[in-house]
């Protein structure tokens, strides 16, 4: 579980009571940074920064020094442009509020929904599945479980049926019923695939049908052990279907997820959720100044 | 990458040229021109920096032949070295004992119980054997359910008990109906987990004693990045496991865990991933998972247009 020490404590590591910019303390930032998955480009990028903003051999109070480091590195991270997300609140006026969640195989997309939908839920929201991954082995099964788990109700067709198709019928019953937030699971798929890229973007005009300015989200997860390989995913997703946020599952582990940063930096594309464990209550809120923090917690 | 180590290559033989031995001076770049590009492909960074130390060490003195430029046979050097080191293991694949129980482990969502479906159409089809697969899996959501399809779509049968939540016991279980309905081959598919998660650990380790596996592989995505070391040695002081699968070697990353893995606990890749479909199992061919690290294409050729 993430700890609550703040930033001070737990930089240690990387600048072991430090209070000057000298190249030790910059060469620990850049072995924190790319240990976390940041990747060189944006760990460079960081430490130009901070080397700007503070010349080296500059003496500095240590809380001082911890600050400028964590506030350039947040600085790297883009804010969603609408918060309402932060309460499982819609924005105003959308209804329902549609949800399309893509990935590459594994990374959590069916559990992020049954998280998702038992947030908006408990915030009073009527949820409905869409089960539109018709490929991977029981994927149906899987997300009907987690429909009942929470309590909300499906729209699923046969497992190899048409994807797009789930995804009207799913957006189309919302409409009918004055549902209030409709979420899509899509199957897993590589990005380099292009045939299956471009299922996503027929699942995205089929939906256009129904309500022509959904999906509202494009919800891009990504496994937090991944390295970096990810920005490629999101490069590839992003070309794809316009990703609009991104979700970071498996961040109980000892991984980092630090190739957000390199995301953010290239892509600017807000992080709205990290996935803490395999149970619905294990979702929060991304919060830019934890996830700075844990990644310079010791291993 | 490619491009760029490629292109960094060439200025140095431009550069270079005619210099008879590498010395520290004429391979500075290439040595942080490599660790940058393993790192890159996501080996770990404390590896990637004692893997070119060591290397350079190595390639200290060494005699340039005039073809190729001091950074050249330094990036060969490289190759030659990562292959060795992910290849040296002899890699046999112990399915003796009747029942040879082969157990799966890993983090969640590696890829383990579509492995466990390849696996066993391979052993049914190319092997001639015939398995079990056992869904001792009792936490994911339709994670039985998934089983029971491969084993379906690959017509081989699958042992699971829907209401047991003892997986030490489903294991058991599976390998006295194995020995009843003679198969030969047990493979139980587990449920996905993190390094620490202590009773989820502890959960698979006593599994390994229960049933005393001829293999035990450690199902990793190939897509992982720095975390690889820890989460390969927690598993392998764990298990000590036999072999490691690499998965999802479909996509398009150039998988550098491959490297921290082998660094870490010297295990061989018995297996590696490449789809979906339960076809998609191939063996390992160091030389290339090598070349593909580095982000070139093959050394020899860019050698020989020098
Ligand atoms: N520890 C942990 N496990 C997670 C988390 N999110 C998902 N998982 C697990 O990761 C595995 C894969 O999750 P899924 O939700 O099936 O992933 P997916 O992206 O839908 O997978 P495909 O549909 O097969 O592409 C399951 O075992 C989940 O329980 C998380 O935040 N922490
Ligand atoms: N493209 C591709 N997808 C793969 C490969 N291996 C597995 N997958 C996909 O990855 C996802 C996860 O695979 P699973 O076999 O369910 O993984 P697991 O390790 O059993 O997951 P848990 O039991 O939840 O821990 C599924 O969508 C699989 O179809 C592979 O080699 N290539
Ligand atoms: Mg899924
Ligand atoms: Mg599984």
């Amino acid at each position: 579980q993430k700890t609550k020490e703040g930033f001070l404590s737990k930089i240690t590591k990387a600048i072991a009571g430090k209070s000057t910019v000298d190249e030790e303390v910059l060469d620990n930032l850049e072995d924190a940074l790319v240990g976390a998955d940041v990747g060189i480009d944006t760990t460079i990028q960081i430490i130009k920064r901070i080397e700007a903003r503070v010349s080296r051999d500059k003496y500095l109070g240590s809380g001082e020094l911890n600050r400028i480091l964590q506030e350039e590195i947040q600085q790297v991270l883009v804010d969603a442009p609408e918060q309402s997300y932060r309460n499982f609140e819609t924005p105003a006026g959308i209804k329902p509020y549609v949800i399309l969640v893509v990935g590459v195989n594994g990374v959590g997309k069916t559990t992020t929904i049954g998280k998702l939908a038992h947030n908006y839920k408990k915030a009073g929201h009527e949820v409905i599945l869409g089960a539109a991954d018709t490929f991977r082995a029981a994927a149906v099964d899987q997300l009907t479980i987690w429909s009942e788990r929470v309590g909300v109700p499906i729209v699923k067709q046969a497992m190899g049926s048409d994807p797009s198709a789930v995804a009207f019928d799913t957006v189309q019953s919302a409409v009918a019923k004055n549902a209030g937030v409709v979420i899509i699971d899509t199957a897993g798929r590589l990005h380099n695939k292009a045939h299956l890229m471009e299922e996503l973007g027929k699942i995205k005009r089929v939906i256009r049908k129904v309500i022509p300015d959904a999906p509202h989200e494009v919800l891009l997860v990504l496994d937090g052990s991944t390295g970096q390989n990810a920005l490629e995913q999101a490069r590839q997703f992003t070309a794809a279907t316009d990703v609009s946020a991104l979700a970071i599952t498996k961040l109980d582990g000892t991984a980092k997820g630090g190739v957000v940063l390199a995301i953010a930096n290239q892509l600017k594309i807000p992080v709205k959720y990290i996935g803490v464990g395999e149970k619905m209550e294990d979702l929060l809120i991304f919060d830019k100044h934890e996830f700075v923090d844990s990644l310079f917690k010791a291993d | 990458m490619f491009q760029n180590l490629s292109e960094r290559l060439e200025t140095a033989f431009k550069n270079l040229k005619g210099e008879a031995r590498i010395t520290d001076l004429n391979i500075a770049n290439t040595v942080k021109d490599i660790r940058r590009a393993l790192i890159d492909a996501d080996v770990n960074y404390k590896i990637a920096k004692e893997f070119t130390d060591k290397i350079k060490e190595k390639a200290m003195g060494e005699k340039v032949l005039n073809a190729i430029s001091p950074g050249q046979l330094m990036v060969k050097i490289v190759q030659d070295e990562l292959t060795e080191l992910m290849g040296g293991q002899e890699a046999e694949f112990n399915i003796s004992g009747n029942p040879a129980v082969i157990l799966i482990a890993g983090l969640q969502g590696s890829g383990k119980t579509t492995f466990t479906g390849k696996l066993a159409n391979y052993l049914k089809t190319k092997k001639g054997k015939s398995p079990l697969v056992v869904a001792a899996d009792i936490y994911r959501p339709a994670a039985i359910d998934q089983l029971t399809v491969l084993a379906g779509q690959i017509g081989v049968d699958i042992y699971a008990e829907r209401e047991n939540k003892d997986a030490v016991a489903i294991a058991l279980n599976a390998i006295k109906q194995a020995k009843a309905t003679n198969k030969n081959v047990v493979i139980i598919d587990t449920a996905g987990r993190l390094a620490v998660d202590e009773a989820m650990m502890t959960e698979v380790a006593n599994i390994k004693a229960a049933v005393n596996p001829a293999e035990i592989l450690f199902v990793v995505d190939s897509m992982t990045g720095q975390d690889a070391v820890n989460t390969a040695k927690a598993f392998n002081d764990r298990l000590d496991f036999s072999g490691v699968v690499l998965t999802k070697l479909d996509g398009d990353t150039r998988g550098g865990a491959a490297l921290t893995i082998q660094y870490t606990v010297n295990k061989p890749v018995k297996f590696v991933s490449s789809g979906e479909k339960m076809e998609t199992l191939d063996v390992f061919y160091p030389a290339r998972m090598a070349q593909r690290i580095l982000g070139m294409g093959d050394i020899a050729s860019l050698v020989e247009k020098a």
